[in-house]
């Protein structure tokens, strides 16, 4: 930062300076939840499966390590789905940052709207989200065609290319760095960016010496779980890229799943999990040293009409692009599922209804009933553990602290079959006989959507301007209550957020919860995965309904959900 | 800069409409609100016989009024626990095959009965009504399986499309490496699929241990396209009436034509798509009584239910695929379009069980490298 750049942020902000470490045994008691549960629903099944691979009678058996890594293919792989995660990162961002800060920044119609449907492809099974992206860039679709006259060639075929692979990994992620940054941005000072204004300081160099180090937190930690998602990509790799490309992910699923050699799963989990926690840790290193605490203000209070061409030119210009790349497949989508061998209509929405007509095994609208009730189970135990596990990691210090921000992420970064066999033989004996109930299913959501919520909570509260929390201290405050009355106001609207965000992963988990729903709780995703394994027109018709369904869902539970961040006084 | 609500009051808001939310669910479905309970919660047993658990791959189907005929004819009470795709789900049954999850596991087919065998998954037993299955589907003498259905694994073919460009559908294996039916074919990739693994036995059982993968060779030279999975091949690149793609040649069942019929009531002569029965592979699938299971007796009345005519009966609208007692009534539509040759390819499942990997093995060098 040069001189200028310090002088403009100097005033509002200052390096993060050690917090006062929370009183012992507040802290095991606060850590104490997210570690019994990533005890018993991550660390002990991903260990007790990885075990029975790489010591199957007891003795270690540890010649498949040197096997697996001496493997010319393997290494291969490993190495692909390093590089392809890394691009695939730097292009979600490139694409989502300027919408996040065009939404965080700028009021006008449909923005709540907007805000709230960005998440839906988060919640859409793979699957669904390819046969759309298959149609689009097939020969006949709109994007192939003219792509291809454009260079003077046959139709451009992009199914089964690397591009297929990035354009959805940008797809999928683009909602993350949205709502992570965006969240953040929402509750940044717009001031400081209009004292740079009218410091002279051009909007260009604002953004760079202003917003950049003030947002950096948000980016890293969106960043990572963009990463994260990614690097075990499985359905998109596996359907868009064809069957020449292969992550880890999609090789650990095979081994694990269709060839049950468990010994060479176990090693390349093992691989995986080192990976992963490895760029994880240098991750939370680079995060946390970038937090800048800063006087946060209540969200919305930034957002303006955009009163200038730059800026309604720069907000269409992001929005437009959003648009494209989010509405085209849903787009075709809606209108595949309102497309009937009669002509346009609701005819596979009805059919839904009626349980005669589905290879369900209930009709298929009641998997919207058992996906809202696991969902809600899922947010709840999701916000709860995720919330207190931010707080244990943003008032710690150094190595512990960061280790366990690792560890909150590594979830994200197991494939969800190691995790869906690692259940059913690590809890499967009293007291932990869990595989028949019902429970399993929201915990496994919840695994998920811990993360996220952790990711959203994190940078805010490390943007807490110490010195409040100071002042609240010299006032006479007892520690509690200076969380109750300075964090806690500010960390409201971020819990919201995490919750949405919880909600929306639960809603939309496949990986483990194909595993453990029962054939009459089936919910939303993993009934239109059954749909679309089999033929005709009434089953992919009913899929497409179910599909749009979802997205409705969401939308209007995300909506519902920010409706309660608390408003903004007026200034 | 203070908010005017009070973060306490978001946190209550928040659980409301969390609770609202899952209200709602309740209250727009059915009445009957404990079926997500845990077995613990469910009906005392008493003299019932309690639980039966059934373990499948996600295809299985059963309607709610031959749940309760069973329930009422055995007084157990069944319960249903699909999970992932037919090899998924037997690797499951493996893996915990000292504490199983249930009582019977279904979906075993010809590809994975050895795998199944050599980790004794499942214990003997002869079923009722094992008699009026046909000889030729009993592939296991000692009976610890029982066969309860078969689709095979068949081309299928967009008749419109062959139609349209006058060409003569191809009339087995051999035609699809002729260069006239250049870039027409998708199949799936055998590593990761099971028709697509199907398909691949097939050739290995009309061209042998010496011609296959020269076959192969040419059906790359020939432009074969090869996906992922069983979905995006016949939604995506088969030309099918409810496909997107334009390939007319994919592999599927040979009870997939059925499905593609618009109208039930109006039945033409020759439906949008058609089967070439010179391609078809046996697939029987088989239901066994799993080995420590809790439940022995009730699993055993299960697997006799399996092959009462009222389950034989719903067999081909529910699971797709046809009946294994063959003097069961099919519905019209199947017997019109659904095709199960006399003679399908078939290999014996010891020798696919030592081969299996080396083929996919050589299959992948030769067809994706």
């Amino acid at each position: 930062m040069d001189r200028r750049g310090a002088a403009l942020s100097a005033p509002a902000t200052r390096q993060r300076s050690p917090t006062p470490r929370l009183g012992i045994a507040v802290s095991l008691g606060l850590a104490a939840i997210p570690l019994a549960f990533l005890a018993v629903f991550f660390v002990l099944p991903v260990a007790s499966i990885i075990d029975l691979g790489l010591r199957p009678d007891g003795t270690w058996e540890l010649g498949v390590v040197g096997d697996v890594l001496g493997d010319p293919a393997l290494r291969g792989v490993v190495w692909f789905t390093a590089w392809q995660a890394v691009v695939s990162t730097a292009l979600t961002l490139a694409v989502a940052l300027p919408v996040s800060y065009a939404l965080a920044r700028f009021e006008f119609r449909g923005r709540r709207l907007l805000q709230a449907a960005i998440m839906v492809p988060f919640v859409l099974p793979t699957v669904v989200v390819a046969t759309a992206f298959l149609a689009l860039l097939g020969p006949a679709g709109p994007v192939s065609g003219p792509l291809g006259s454009l260079f003077g060639s046959a139709p451009l075929d992009l199914r089964h290319t690397l591009t297929a692979i990035f354009i959805a990994h940008v797809f999928f992620n683009v909602s993350v760095v949205v709502r992570v940054v965006g969240g953040l941005l929402e509750q940044l000072d717009p001031r400081l960016e209009d004292a740079a204004a009218s410091l002279g300081a051009g909007r260009a160099r604002t953004a760079w010496e202003v917003l950049w180090p003030l947002a950096r937190p948000a980016v890293w930690s969106a960043a990572g779980i963009v990463f994260l998602f990614t690097f075990t990509s499985f359905g998109v790799v596996l359907i868009l890229g064809g069957p020449r490309y292969a992550t880890l992910e999609v090789e650990i699923h095979r081994q694990t799943a269709l060839l049950l050699d468990l010994p060479v799963a176990g090693v390349l989990a093992l691989i995986q999990l080192v990976l992963v926690a490895g760029l994880l840790a240098f991750g939370a290193r680079r995060q946390q040293s970038a937090a800048v605490q800063q006087p946060l203000t209540a969200p919305s209070g930034a957002a303006r009409r955009p009163d200038t061409w730059p800026e309604r030119l720069f907000l269409t210009g992001s929005l437009g692009a959003l648009a494209l790349l989010l509405g085209a497949p849903l787009a075709t989508l809606i209108s595949r599922s309102l497309r009937t061998p009669d002509g346009w209509g609701l005819g596979w929405y009805r059919m839904l209804f009626d349980e005669q007509a589905s290879v369900l095994s209930v009709a298929g609208i009641e998997a919207v009933e058992n996906s809202l009730r696991f969902a809600v189970v899922a947010t709840v135990v999701a916000v709860l553990v995720g919330a207190s596990a931010a707080v244990v990691v943003a008032r710690g210090r150094g190595v512990v602290s960061r280790s366990f921000d690792v560890l909150l992420l590594l979830p994200l970064g197991v494939s969800a079959v190691t995790v869906g066999f690692g259940f059913l033989i690590s809890l499967d004996t009293p007291p932990l006989d869990l595989r028949n109930s019902w429970i399993l299913v929201p915990m496994a959501q919840a695994l998920v959507a811990v993360p996220f919520v952790v990711r959203v909570i994190l940078p805010v509260l490390w943007s807490i301007d110490e010195r409040l929390r100071e002042a609240a201290g010299v006032l006479g405050a007892s520690p509690a209550r200076v969380w109750r009355e300075v964090d806690l106001p500010l960390v409201a609207r971020a819990i919201g957020v995490a919750a949405g965000f919880a909600f929306a992963v639960s809603l939309g988990e496949f990986g483990a919860t194909v595993f453990i729903a029962r054939a009459d709780t089936p919910t939303v995703p993993v009934a239109i995965v059954r749909l679309l394994g089999r033929p005709g027109p009434a089953n992919i018709g009913q899929a497409m309904a179910l599909s749009t369904i979802l997205m409705v869902l969401t939308t209007a539970s995300l909506l519902a959900i920010s409706r309660l961040r608390p408003r903004a006084v007026p200034r | 800069m203070n908010p005017t609500l009070s973060p306490r009051s978001v946190a209550v808001r928040l659980l409301a409409l969390l609770c609202a939310l899952g209200l709602l669910a309740a209250a727009c479905g059915n009445d009957d609100t404990d079926d997500v309970e845990g077995p613990g919660a469910e009906l005392p047993d008493g003299d019932a016989g309690g639980d039966v658990v059934l373990l499948s791959h996600d295809s299985f189907q059963i309607s709610d009024d031959l749940v309760a005929a069973f329930e009422e004819s055995t007084g157990y009470t069944l319960v249903l626990r699909p999970s992932g795709d037919a090899v998924e789900a037997l690797n499951q049954a493996i893996l915990t095959v000292d504490n199983p999850q249930g009582d019977v596991f279904f979906g075993v087919d010809d590809a994975t009965l050895s795998r199944a065998f050599s980790h004794d998954l499942f214990v003997a037993y002869e079923a009722v009504g094992l008699d009026r299955v046909p000889e030729s589907l009993r592939l296991d003498p000692e009976n610890r399986v029982t066969p309860i259905d078969h689709g095979p694994v068949c081309v299928n073919y967009d008749a419109e499309w062959f139609d349209t460009q006058g060409l003569d559908v191809p009339a087995g294996l051999a035609d699809l490496a002729d260069p006239a039916y250049a870039d027409l074919l998708v199949v799936q990739n055998p590593a990761s699929s099971s028709p697509g693994l199907n398909f691949l036995m097939a050739t290995v059982a009309e061209f042998g241990d010496d011609g296959w993968i020269d076959y192969w060779s040419d059906l790359r030279d020939n432009g074969v396209e090869v996906t992922s999975g069983w979905t995006e091949a016949y939604y995506s690149w088969f030309s099918g009436p409810s496909s997107d793609g334009d390939r007319p040649l994919v592999v599927s069942y040979g009870t997939s034509p059925p499905f593609e019929v618009p109208d039930a009531d109006d039945l033409p002569d020759e439906g949008p798509t058609g089967v070439i029965d010179s391609t078809c592979i046996r697939q029987v699938e088989f239901a066994g009584v799993l080995a420590n299971a809790d439940n022995p007796d009730g699993a055993r009345a299960l697997i006799d239910f399996l092959l009462t005519d009222e389950f034989q009966a719903e067999i081909p609208m529910s699971m797709y695929v046809f009946p294994a007692v063959d003097t069961v009534e099919l519905p019209d539509i199947f017997t019109r379009y659904a095709v199960s040759p006399d003679e399908p390819y078939h290999l014996d499942p010891d020798r696919i069980e030592e081969n299996r990997e080396d083929w996919i093995g050589e299959w992948t060098d030769v067809v994706l490298r």
